[in-house]
Formats: C-alpha cells, structure tokens, sequence
C-alpha cells in the first residue's frame, strides 16, 4: 500500500508540475494576475507531494519492504539504518527521485523569497522550474519508477553497492544534486528575463545569491567526492578526471565564472548577453552530467546501470531544454544591449578574462571526457583520455587564474592604472615569492620550478586577498574607526576574501602533495619494519573481523616516528557478503602537515602481504580549501544587501505607484 | 544573429554525437590478438593434472575458451549461460581457470555444474597475460585454426549469447 501511495503522490506531483508550467507562464505572457497567481500554491503542492512520495520509499527501505524491486536491489535486513535511508538514493530510480525532491525544495525557496519581486518574473521564473520538473517526473514514472512491484517476493534483497557504505558518500549525492538543481534557479531567471525581455541589473541581483547558493552546495559535494575517493578507493588519489568527476567539474567551472559574470551585470549593467549564456550552460553543463552519468555512453566508475531507452529520453529532453533557451537566446540576445563602457585596464577586464580562462578550462574537460565518444561514433577507434591530458591542458589554465585572483579586487571599475596597482601590490608580490621560495625548503628539504611558481602563485591569492580586507579596515575614509570600517565591510567582500584565500590553501595543497608524496608498495611480513619518508611502519599482524554485513581482514601497524610511536593504523579488506564484492578501507592518519596512508592489499602468503604506504604532504588543505570557497560563497551569498535592497525596491516600486496615480495631475 | 547561433548549432552537434554514443557500447575493447592464433601455451588440466592443455587443442575445430575463476563474482553470473552454451553443443567450451584455488575450482564445478570439455589450470595467470586478459570473466571464440576471432569482456548474458556468441560460432563453422 505505501509504495502505492508513493507512486501515486509522483503522479498527482507530475499533474501538478504541469499547472506550474504552463498556466504561470501563459499568465506572465498575457498578464492576466489570477493565472500569475497559480505559480505559488502549484509550486508547493508539487513539493508537498513529492516530500510524501519520498517518504513512502524511505519508509519502504527502512521496513525491509522486498517486494518493491529497487528497495530488493539496494538493500538488506542486515544493512545498518543509515545506510537503508540513505540507499534511497543509492542507485538510478531512487537518485532521481532525490533529484526531483531537490528541485521542487528549490522551486519553494523561490516562492518564499521571491516576495519583493515583480509577480510576472517570479511566475515566470517558476513555470521554467516547473517545466524541468516535469521533464524529470515524466522521465521517473515511464522509464525509472522506484516503486515497481515484483513477484514474487524475495526473502532477502541484494544489498547496497558497498562503495556507497561510508559516512563520506551519504553527504555527497545529496550536496552535488543541491548544487546541480541550484543551478535550476539562476537558469529560470535567465530564461524567464529572455521570455521578458528585460534584462537589467535587477535580473542580476536578483539571480546572484541563488547561483552562489547553488555554487556552494556543488563545491561541498564536489570537495566530498573527492574526500570519499581518497579514503574509500585505497589508491591515495583525490582526483582521477574520471568522466563523472568532469561532469560535477564542468558545472563547476561555469558555475564559478556566472557567480563573477553576474557581479559586473549588476555594478556595470555589462556583459549581460554572456551572463545569460553562462547560466543557461551551468545548467545545461548539470543536466548533460546527468545524461554522462545515466545513459552509459561513457565508461566510469559510477555509471549507473546502461538502458538506451533511458538514454533516448534524457537526450530528447536535453535537446529540448537546452537546444530551446539556446534558441531563445539566439532569438533575444541581439536586441540586449549592454551599457556599461571599460577601458582595457579595469576590473571589468580581469573578470572578462577570468570567464574566458574559467570557460576555456571547462571545454578542453568536455572535449577530453566526449574525446573518446567522438572518435567511437566516427568509427575512428577506441581510446580512453586519462589524466595526463587533463593535468597537462587543465593547470597552464589556472596558473595565469589564480594571478588575476590576486589583482582583479584592486583594480577600480570602469579604468584602472596597472601600474599604479602594482606599486600597490609590490610588497605582497615580493612575499609571495620569497613564501615561494623559501616554503618547500622549510616542508620538504628540496624545490623545482613548479613547485616555486605553486606556491608563489598560492601564497600571492592569500596574501594578496589579506591585504584587500586589510586596506579596507586600516586605510579608508579618515572619518571613521577602524572598528566602524570593519563593521562597515559588507559581508560579500568578506566571502570574497575567504573564498580566495580558500583557492590559495587549495593550491598549496596540491602542489606539495603532487610534487612531494611518496609510496611503497611492499610485501610485509608480521613483526616486518618498513622505512619510509623518515616514518617507520612495523607489521603486527591482521586479524579477522566481523561487520554487520561484511567480514573484514584487519591489519594493524605502527607507525614510528624517531622511535616514539605516533599512531596505529588499521587498514581493512572487507568483504560485502550479499554482493561478494571486496572493498579497501584505507588506515589513515591524518594531521595538518601530512596523512600517513595505509592500503592493504592481498595476501601473499601465510604472513606476508602486499601492503602500500603512502606520504602525503598538506592533502588536507585540499579539502580544506575547498571548505573555505565554499564558506566564502555563503557569506557572500548571505550578504545583507540583498534583503536591504529587495526591501529598497518594494519602497521604490511603491512610490512609483504613487506617481503613476498622481500623473494626470502633475502636468 | 550568426554569433548568437552558434551556441544552439554547436549543442545539437554535441547532441548528434550523443545519440549515436547510445547504441556503442564503451566497454568494447578490441583485442590485438584478434586475428591471430592463440599463444603458445602448456598448462596442466583441472581435473586431471597428469595430462596437460596446449594452444594445439584448438586446431581442427571451432571452440570458445572462457577465463574464470571461483572468486570471480561476474563468473557466477555468467554460469548459467555457460551451461546453456553447452547444451546447445554447438562448439566445445574449454576454461581458463586463473589465479584460482584447484581444490575450490573442482567444487565449484561439481557444486554449479561444469559447461567445460576440459580446464586449464593458470594457477599463476601467466598464460593469461599472454591471452591479454584484463580480469575475469572473459570469452575467446578461436577458428578451425587456431585463430582468435571474437572476444567478449565481462559476463555473457543470454543476449549476448543468443545475438553474438552462436550466431558468431556458427557463422565460422560455416566458413569451411
């Protein structure tokens, strides 16, 4: 009965999700206010009823419910609870429905913090919403229905993918598809301001604290991925450009350049054409990554099972979605005229190039990962594109980025003098790389070329988004107090700086682990020592162990450092029981400056076995630099000014009102 | 008009390419040993290791070699359609078995059935890396000559059987 429920509650959301699309959007068109007015309610009918069919599948996992064909592929009585909720998004039926739940909770923010813009936008803005959400329960209900029956009822269900049994991977869909859908958001003002017409600075302010949003939630989930993949995959990596890996980048990377592009849209009324492409590609970018990801045209470790009748849809659909606000776009963008003047040298410039560089990254990612897609629907031959070409094509790109990062604050709107900035930003150019210099010395005892440029390159994004918040608490208006200026300071410039501070721990990250890990990949014996990195590992043996459901060989060893021991790790072998499948738990100790990193690998025989040891300079500023971004994008996302301002406007709007009425009268 | 254009061209393009990708299979590796004979190899028989199995057992018939192993899971899946190739009797199934246990692969055999006419037994997985396996299971079909013509990576589903491993025996013991 629940499942039925459920089923039934997606296609009541579906019924729904149609009145949102099509009767706001008429009503927009011809303003006719009683259509406008259907958005809202219609809006949170589909959320209600999409919570209460998400419910029942959740309900249906945790009862052990067998006889729904997806709760008996992705589940077990013996599974933990918080595995069985979180197997609802486990696999292809269940993911999606997540997906759906996320964009109709999107769709409920608009509709409670829309309230001080124009009913027309917000109607239209909700119809668009609507209409991807109609696409997607469409696409749930005839090819992925999570609540099909079978028969008869097995006794035991098949269990869930055991790389998804970790605390690292329950947080990561959910956060990745937040920031997919998010995207949803900042597409439906654009396509909704093409529909208009109008495409002002207001669009853009409009637009900016729900791209961010949305930015951030998709640079948690990505930081997640990442964080999961070294601690479950046992190979010590945090990146492998894997298509899937891309395809939450790529988003990304557009993501990045709106969330810029739109900050000159709203202060500069320019670039509005290209703000508008950008965030119709950021979501296009999310839904293409869905389609990678569910169609199986690429080989990935995380494709979801291959069906072509899946495929077809999502394609149709893209090429609708997408190819229509292309087209639209192509239909309305020459007629949007952007006012705003700027001189070669200003900021305008180094956001410019910012977009140009961000987007340029982003397709040399899509042309590596559809590479060997292209070549294969040539017939040209099979090949696979791996990370030598992204590293090789992907960091020359970021370098001249992470230097613009630095400047781009300093320099004025509109005309800035170049050298007159960099009089300014001579000291920190000059500490920048002396830290560059001296830093992999002081870390490691050696350096090389790139390792300088990294870390110079890195110190420079710190120090220099330092300084700004710095020149603005210190040295601004003589009239105030330092105290007054720092509380003057709004919160955006605050999520800038930690933002950008958060590239540069990022890159100090990278560069020390790439350029000065070390492994071993040894046969060890019980009571063996091994040397490495100036750590020494002792063997004491592996011992069986017992999981709720998996058994697992346990390797304990000691790690040494000057003769004191300074952990114990535990690494594991586990195997899942229902799936037969083995899975790495790698042993890690994790510390500010280095993780010491155990893997182990098979028995050799009866007491040696294969085990690799890993050295991993600062691979936690990785992670935590990406927290910082992340951060940076919620304060400035949180920025007062938004809320202010939208308040401003009511008052405005109000008192244009009254003048309108007055009109007749004045002259 | 024509810059703005581009965008939507470019999608569909991209979209074309995406279309025909659906009706490849990624996972299609092809072998280099296609189109040549099988390597040279002598290898002791599973379930009687007194005699040995040799590349020359290929010669004079159409055959299908299968790699597999007891701890191989995808194998298990496979099995049954292994056994329904083998009631069909259309070519003999020889095994590959590598990296495996002799006591558990015998067991298994009894316990799930055993499709094969005979096993060679790659305790070490040498010979399987002369065959350019990647991991088990996967299939060989080899020529009256001892030619490597097909090879299919991962389980054998009754699809795959029905549409590619008989029609493809059949077609080549049609060739002479």
């Amino acid at each position: 009965m629940i499942p039925e429920i459920g089923h039934f509650a997606l296609v009541i959301a579906l019924c729904l999700a149609l009145v949102q699309t099509i009767v706001p959007i008429i009503g927009a068109q011809t303003n006719t206010s009683q259509w406008v007015a259907v958005a809202k309610p219609a809006a949170r009918g589909q959320f209600l009823f999409i919570i209460i069919s998400y419910i029942c599948l959740t309900y249906s996992f945790i009862k052990n419910d067998f006889s729904v064909l997806y709760v008996a592929n992705n589940a077990n009585t013996a599974l933990p609870l918080e595995y069985k909720i979180s197997a609802v998004w486990g696999a292809h039926e269940g993911s999606l429905l997540l997906w759906v739940l996320m964009l109709s909770a999107w769709t409920y923010a608009v509709t409670i913090f829309s309230r001080s813009l124009p009913n027309n936008m917000v109607a239209r803005v909700i119809g668009v919403m609507g209409f991807v959400s109609v696409g997607f329960l469409l696409f749930t209900l005839l090819t992925s229905n999570p609540f099909e029956r079978i028969f008869p009822v097995p006794l035991e269900g098949r269990d869930l993918n055991p790389l998804l049994q970790d605390p690292g991977l329950v947080i990561h869909p959910p956060m990745l598809y937040m920031g997919y859908v998010g995207f949803s958001v900042a597409f439906a003002f654009a396509i909704a301001a093409l529909l208009d017409g109008k495409l002002d600075s207001a669009w853009a302010r409009w637009s900016r604290p729900w791209a961010t949003m949305a930015w951030v939630f998709l640079t948690i989930g990505i930081a997640l991925g990442s964080w999961w993949a070294y601690q479950e995959l046992g190979w010590g990596g945090w990146w492998f450009w894997d298509p899937v890996e891309n395809a939450s980048f790529m988003p990304w990377l557009v993501g990045t350049a709106l969330i810029h592009s739109l900050a000159v849209t709203e202060k500069r009324s320019s670039f509005k054409n290209w703000t508008v492409l950008l965030a119709i590609l950021a979501f296009s970018l999310s839904l293409l990554g869905t389609f990678l990801v569910r169609s199986g045209v690429l080989v990935s470790v995380h494709a979801f099972a291959t069906d072509p009748a899946r495929g077809v849809y999502i394609l149709m659909f893209l090429a609708i979605v997408i190819g229509g606000s292309l087209l639209l776009y192509a239909l309305r963008a020459p007629k949007i005229k952007s006012i705003g003047q700027f001189e070669l040298v200003s900021r305008e410039t180094a956001l410019l190039l910012n977009n140009v560089l961000l987007l340029v990254a982003m397709f040399t990612i899509l042309v590596g990962t559809l590479y060997p897609l292209f070549l294969d629907a040539l017939n040209a031959g099979k090949i696979s594109v791996g990370p030598p070409y992204f590293n090789a094509v992907f960091v020359p790109l970021m370098l001249p980025l992470v230097l613009i990062i630095g400047v781009g604050p300093f320099l004025r709107w509109k005309k800035a003098g170049l050298a007159e900035t960099l009089k300014k930003l001579l000291k920190i150019i000059v500490i920048g790389l002396i830290v560059g210099a001296a830093l992999p010395f002081v870390v490691a005892g050696k350096t090389s070329i790139l390792v300088v440029v990294g870390i110079s390159l890195a110190a420079w994004s710190v120090l220099a988004a330092l300084y700004y918040l710095f020149k603005n608490v210190f040295r601004g208006e003589s009239t105030l107090s330092s105290l007054q200026r720092f509380k003057k300071i709004p919160r955006a410039t605050y999520g800038m700086v930690v933002a950008h501070v958060g590239i540069g721990i990022f890159v100090i990250g990278v560069t020390f682990v790439s350029a000065f890990e070390e492994e071993k990949e040894v046969p060890m014996r019980v009571g063996e020592k091994v040397e490495m990195s100036g750590y020494e590992f002792g063997f004491n043996g592996v011992k069986d162990v017992q999981g709720p459901n998996y058994s697992s060989k346990q390797a304990s060893l000691s790690v040494l450092k000057d003769n004191k021991l300074i952990a114990t790790l535990l690494p594991e072998k586990r195997t899942y029981l229902v799936q037969e499948s083995p899975m790495t738990e790698a042993g890690i100790d994790t510390g500010v400056f280095r993780d010491i990193y155990v893997a182990l690998g098979e028995q050799i025989d009866h007491e040696a076995w294969g085990m690799r040891l890993y050295y991993k300079p600062f691979i936690q500023w990785i992670w935590f630099g990406a927290a910082l971004m992340a951060l940076g994008g919620l304060l400035a996302a949180l920025d007062k000014r938004y809320r202010l301002k939208l308040k401003r406007e009511k008052v405005a709007i109000a008192s244009t009102d009254n003048k309108q009425t007055a009109a007749p009268v004045a002259p | 008009m024509i810059k703005y254009l581009l965008p939507v061209v470019l999608f569909f393009v991209l979209c074309g390419f995406l279309f025909i990708g659906l009706y490849k299979d990624p996972s299609e590796v092809p072998s280099p040993l296609i189109g040549k004979p099988v390597p040279e190899f002598s290898l002791p028989k599973l379930l009687d290791n007194s005699t040995n199995f040799t590349h020359e057992d290929f010669l004079g018939k159409v055959s299908v070699l299968n790699v597999w192993a007891t701890w191989c899971f995808a194998c298990k899946q496979e099995h049954p359609a292994l056994l329904a190739l083998a009631d069909r009797n259309v070519a003999p199934i020889y095994g590959l078995n590598y990296k495996d246990d002799s006591a558990k692969a015998k067991m298994y055999l009894r316990d799930f059935g055993n499709p094969f006419e005979a096993n060679a037994f790659d305790e070490a997985g040498r010979v399987a890396i002369d065959w350019g396996v990647y991991g088990a299971p996967e299939t060989f079909i080899i020529d009256q000559k001892g030619i490597i013509r097909y090879k299919h990576i991962g389980p054998i589903s009754n699809n795959d059987l029905e549409n590619k491993i008989i029609p493809f025996v059949q077609q080549l013991k049609n060739e002479t």
